[in-house]
């Protein structure tokens, strides 16, 4: 997999700490080389893939990122939660650092805690993919008025949603159950800052868990699997990302 | 973390899975499964899954039943907490606790649907916990710190969970489907509460503290993330939920057993 330095808009400023990483990293590679040993001996009874998709117009001077194969071993799996989670720490930066008019200490207060959850995800898959790691991302974030506090929250909880749906739908292509349960620890991280941001854009609603996202017949919370989630990032994302997607027949 | 017994154990219940469902992938069954959620007919197609694909595998049903008992649980105390007069305010609390209400509801017939025969039936409950929450159905506070109790374990029982299903790949998106709709209570109830959403170290909030029990660890992967980010072992420990084993969450409910 390739690795470049990718020129960042100033907003996913990474946080620089070389130190413990080194200790970390090599951890880390531990854990990747049995996951990238169970893929290839898992490789006989995965079943056909679909071909590769791109996820997104590609744009003058960006390159594509490759996922991979999603559904042969982990490593594809845990780019594919670095891209989102990359994401997400650039919006909830950016919102931080360009306060929409009118935010109160609370909606301050939470919107910080959710960017340092956010980072602290990034940082995660970033180490623990090491030299397998995708370059960073560069967002676009042209759509989102970050002086509208309409604006801001809307895509905070399109985020949040997308991201909630993506991890449930990933679940199911994870082959170490290590991973399984690091994204099970971050997955309903995520749904909680789904059910915050929703709280504050409507606080007396049901909108915390609502019809559009859990099935009021089975109280199952949607899921999207990757084609389906990259198609929806790719407007925030110059890059084109590229992956195998398994994908649900229509 | 033993790869060869992980291994092992993949390739004996595929085996077994492929055998059972007459060469039909698993991708197929998990599209079709989709295809039918999506529909809104999700417990039907979920009953069908398991009845073909897992019906002989015991450590699923197992899974399944302690997800039904919790459930049971969840649904008897906001039935009968929306069923108490004076109890939930209208307004918020009251649209709040109908929509979780309803989910609860919906998560028992799923898994009972899903479980067939093989359901547990629903035991009595002791709602009080022994007389520790005497007054859980007359006082909203003690309603709303109950409420967040039930939640965040759910959230970590689901969790700890996850592995026993990891080659029951339909069963387990379900359960994530669960899962995180319980986290989403949890935040919202926690809220409530003039809580953070999220749960910070291992702070019980006036909860029991062994609901708590292990929220504190700041360890991930083996890296240590205090360390590598430089983020306090709050903010860590907020981004992250940690499982509890069944027997920790048995310890948990056991008292709410009548």
């Amino acid at each position: 997999m390739e690795k470049q330095s990718n020129d960042q808009a100033g907003v996913s400023q990474l946080l620089s700490d070389a130190k413990s990483a080194a200790v970390g990293r090599r951890l880390f590679m531990r854990y990747l080389g049995t996951t990238a040993a169970a893929g290839v001996a898992l490789s006989a009874c995965t079943n056909q893939l679909d071909e590769a998709v791109p996820t997104g117009a590609a744009r003058a001077g960006y390159r594509t990122v490759d996922l991979g194969d999603l559904g042969s071993n982990d490593v594809g799996i845990l780019n594919y939660a670095y891209a989102l989670e990359q994401l997400e720490a650039a919006f909830y930066t950016q919102a931080v650092m360009t306060p929409f008019s009118g935010m109160t200490e609370m909606e301050k207060t939470i919107l910080t805690d959710i960017r340092d959850h956010e980072i602290v995800h990034r940082e995660l898959f970033k180490a623990a993919l090491s030299s397998a790691a995708i370059p960073g991302l560069t967002p676009d974030f042209t759509s989102i008025n970050f002086s509208s506090r309409a604006s801001v929250l809307g895509a905070a909880a399109l985020f949040e949603k997308i991201g909630v749906s993506a991890y449930n739908g990933a679940g199911q292509f994870i082959k170490n159950v290590d991973y399984l349960l690091l994204a099970g620890k971050i997955v309903s991280v995520e749904a909680r800052h789904a059910a915050i941001i929703n709280t504050l854009l409507y606080p007396d609603g049901a909108n915390f868990a609502g019809d559009d996202v859990v099935f009021p017949s089975s109280g199952l919370e949607e899921i999207r699997v990757p084609g389906e989630v990259l198609t929806l990032v790719a407007p925030y994302v110059y890059e084109t990302i590229n992956a195998m997607p398994v994908r649900r027949v229509a | 973390m033993n790869l060869q017994n992980i291994l092992n154990e993949i390739e004996q219940v595929d085996a077994d899975m492929y055998e059972r469902l007459d060469h039909v992938s698993r991708r197929h069954v998990f599209s079709n499964f989709l295809k039918k959620a999506m529909a809104g007919a999700a417990p039907v197609a979920f009953a069908a899954i398991l009845n073909k694909s897992y019906a002989q595998n015991s450590s699923v049903a197992d899974v399944l039943n302690f997800a039904l008992l919790l459930e049971y649980l969840e649904a008897e105390f906001y039935n009968k907490g929306l069923a108490a007069s004076g109890l939930i305010p209208s307004g918020a609390g009251r649209t709040i606790y109908t929509q979780i209400a309803k989910h609860e509801n919906a998560h028992v017939a799923l898994l009972q649907s899903a479980l067939g025969g093989a359901a547990i039936a629903k035991p009595a409950f002791d709602l009080t916990y022994k007389g520790a929450f005497a007054d859980v159905l007359t006082n909203y506070q003690t309603y709303l710190a109950v409420s967040q109790a039930l939640e965040d374990t759910g959230v970590r029982a689901y969790k700890g969970q996850a592995g026993a299903l990891i080659s029951a790949p339909a069963v387990l998106t379900v359960a994530l489907q669960i899962h995180s709709v319980e986290a989403r209570h949890a935040a919202r109830v926690r809220m409530l509460r003039g809580q953070k959403g999220y749960i910070v170290n291992a702070d019980s909030g006036g909860v029991p503290a062994a609901v708590y029990a292990g929220e504190d660890n700041v360890t991930q992967g083996g890296v240590n993330l205090v360390s590598a980010t430089g983020y306090s072992m709050a903010r860590v420990t907020e981004a992250f939920d940690e499982p509890l084993t069944k027997a920790q969450v048995l310890a948990i409910a056991t008292p709410f057993l009548a």
